[in-house]
């Protein structure tokens, strides 16, 4: 089977973002850019999926600008086997992206879709559900532990209350959280070897996607700061002052 | 205009998180109605009927939803739709894992993780994990929106009388299957909704050292919290992690031991009322959100605050 692996090129995690003075959006030039960290552990799982011999191909597509290509090299240079750019002039929602994945789930009929949970650029946690809804395929999202027994689908999801356990037949669509696995590295030889692996560029009219925006953003500013509060010398002054000053125990 | 809430609760007790949304959408509109979806859970729309302000209770009772199976939740709701301007839920595991999918049938797109109503069409959410504020506005037909529980305050939960009527399910979509749950259990207040909480980090060193801070807990009525690293090495369980991917949290006080305060901590935590961090670095990040800090071993100034709080 095929799988089918969205990775977004987001502002690295480590990077202090800053909102632009116009209030526009947030400062995007000469900022470290990375793939979601969510995407590369769901890389990492369908390279596991292949490598145990459950799946014969990994694709990776991003959606984006030009430099989105860059996001899919990193995952060809992690294993997976071939890459899609669906291009874009603006940033798009993720419905319109459910929309894109879908027609392109039609085109390539691969049974697994494997997908972070979330972005953490915009935090929507959408896309796969959207997705899963569009294709009325089974979903099992914010997953931890995943297992694969001949067409069966076999999940533990990470809940508020603990943990859920799923099972659902394929073709299906999984989101994955943070503790499902450590994403490998890339090799040096690896990252060579990807810019010789196929990668296809397309566009969402190609494509027959709308993907015009149904959100306007209005105004992206600063939360309110905290003010600097001060260092104590004790646990004595530090109860005093939690009974005292803040009144909070 | 008229307003749908999607009941957050295990069947026997509205989750808390319901009442913050009730308020969120009592700043929309005047009409609201509740939706209670689940299996013999009779005693919740009871609960949900003594909310002010709540016009009518929709209770589904049904097999299929005893827990709450995304594809059949969905499915109803999206029945239920064309009498509502606004469908909300709770930003909690449930509803994240609901409402896309409402919106993607709708066509319309979902506004996740509300934490401002400027208007019937116009909200703040938070971005880039809390470091920036954006403020969107929806020319869809139908708002899909999730609420930060946090950012509002909860509504009253006695003196209404709403009406209760049953309604119909939409049938066993039959696509995924729930096997089982292992939900963490403690008598201490819920997390996201505790006056106090006490979080340990990567500092804990060890699973066994929390009880620690669990006997500061329940001196203060606590609940306890946890840095993804000390999830990550085992120390605690899942539903302990606050932060950008796990629960955001707004006490009146939050006590931080042992965390380093990343951002994705800071998301979690940072509109909480005081914060207190104990730390040995004095350059941990954690000081600079933090009210009152002290810089000094945890397994010094932990049991010395036990000992000193009564
Ligand atoms: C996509 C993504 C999402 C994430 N989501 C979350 C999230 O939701 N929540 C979250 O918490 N993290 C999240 N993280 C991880 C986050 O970036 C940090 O790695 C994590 O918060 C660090 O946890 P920590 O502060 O416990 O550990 P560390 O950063 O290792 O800090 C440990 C601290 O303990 C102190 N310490 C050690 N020993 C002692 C002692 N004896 N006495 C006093 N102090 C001591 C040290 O000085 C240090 O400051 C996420 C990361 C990514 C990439």
């Amino acid at each position: 089977m095929k799988i089918l692996v969205p990775v977004k090129r987001v502002i690295d995690y480590n990077v202090k973002v800053r909102v632009k003075p116009d209030n526009s959006g947030v400062e995007l030039a000469n900022v470290k850019m990375a793939m979601n960290p969510f995407d590369e552990i769901a890389v990492e799982q369908a390279l596991r999926i292949k490598e145990a011999s459950h799946a014969e191909e990994v694709i990776a597509i991003s959606i984006g600008p030009q430099e989105s290509q860059d996001t899919i090299r990193t995952a060809l240079a992690m294993g997976a086997d071939r890459g899609i750019l669906v291009k874009t002039e603006h940033d798009i929602e993720p419905l319109a992206v459910a929309k894109i994945l879908k027609s392109i789930v039609e085109k390539e009929n691969p049974e697994l879709v494997i997908l972070g949970k979330q972005a953490i650029d915009d935090d929507c946690n959408q896309t796969g559900q959207m997705l899963s809804a569009f294709l009325n395929w089974p979903q099992t999202t914010f997953v931890s532990n995943l297992e694969l027994k001949d067409k069966n689908l076999l999940s533990v999801r990470e809940v508020d209350g603990g943990l859920e356990h799923m099972e659902c037949s394929l073709p299906a669509i999984v989101t994955v959280d943070l503790r499902l696995n450590e994403p490998r590295y890339a090799s040096l030889p690896n990252i060579m070897k990807a810019k010789r692996k196929p990668l296809e560029e397309i566009s969402p009219s190609d494509l027959g996607v709308d993907t015009s925006k149904r959100l306007e953003v209005l105004k992206v500013e600063d939360p309110p700061s905290r003010e600097a509060g001060m260092i104590l010398g004790s646990v004595d002054e530090l109860v005093d002052k939690l009974k005292n000053e803040a009144k909070v125990i | 205009m008229s307003i749908l809430i999607i009941a957050e609760h295990d069947n026997q007790n509205l989750s808390a998180a319901t009442l913050n949304t009730v308020t969120a959408a009592s700043e929309i509109g005047k009409e609201i109605n509740v939706l209670v979806v689940g299996h013999n859970c009779s005693n919740v729309s009871k609960q949900c009927s003594q909310i002010p302000n709540v016009k009518s209770i929709l209770e589904a009772n049904s097999e299929e939803y005893k827990n709450f199976v995304a594809e059949n939740v969905s499915k109803l709701i999206i029945d239920l739709s064309k009498d509502y301007s606004h469908i909300l839920a709770p930003s909690s595991t449930t509803g994240k894992n609901i409402m896309p999918r409402v919106a993607a049938l709708l066509d319309v797109m979902q506004i996740s993780d509300i934490i401002k109503v400027v208007d019937d069409e116009t909200f703040q959410r938070p971005i880039y994990a809390g470091n920036a504020l954006s403020t969107v506005k929806s020319n869809d037909k139908i708002k899909i929106i999730t609420v930060r529980s946090t950012a509002f305050e909860a509504s009253e939960n006695t003196g209404g009388s709403a009406e209760i009527k049953s309604i119909n399910g939409s049938g066993d979509t039959d696509l995924s299957k729930f096997l089982k749950s292992e939900l963490s259990s403690s008598e201490r207040p819920e997390l996201t909704s505790a006056k106090i909480v006490i979080s340990g980090g990567r500092g804990m060193q060890d699973g066994s050292n929390f009880g620690m801070l669990e006997k500061v807990a329940d001196k203060l009525g606590a609940a306890v919290g946890a840095s993804r690293a000390a999830v990550d090495a085992g120390f605690v369980p899942n539903d302990y992690q606050v932060g950008q991917t796990g629960k955001v949290v707004a006490p009146n006080l939050y006590i931080a031991v042992g965390i380093s305060g990343a951002i994705q901590h800071l998301a979690g935590m940072k509109d909480s009322k005081v914060i207190v961090a104990i730390n040995k670095d004095e350059d941990a990040p954690i000081f600079q959100v933090a009210d009152y800090g002290v810089v000094t071993d945890l397994f010094d100034a932990v049991p010395e605050l036990d000992s000193k709080i009564n």
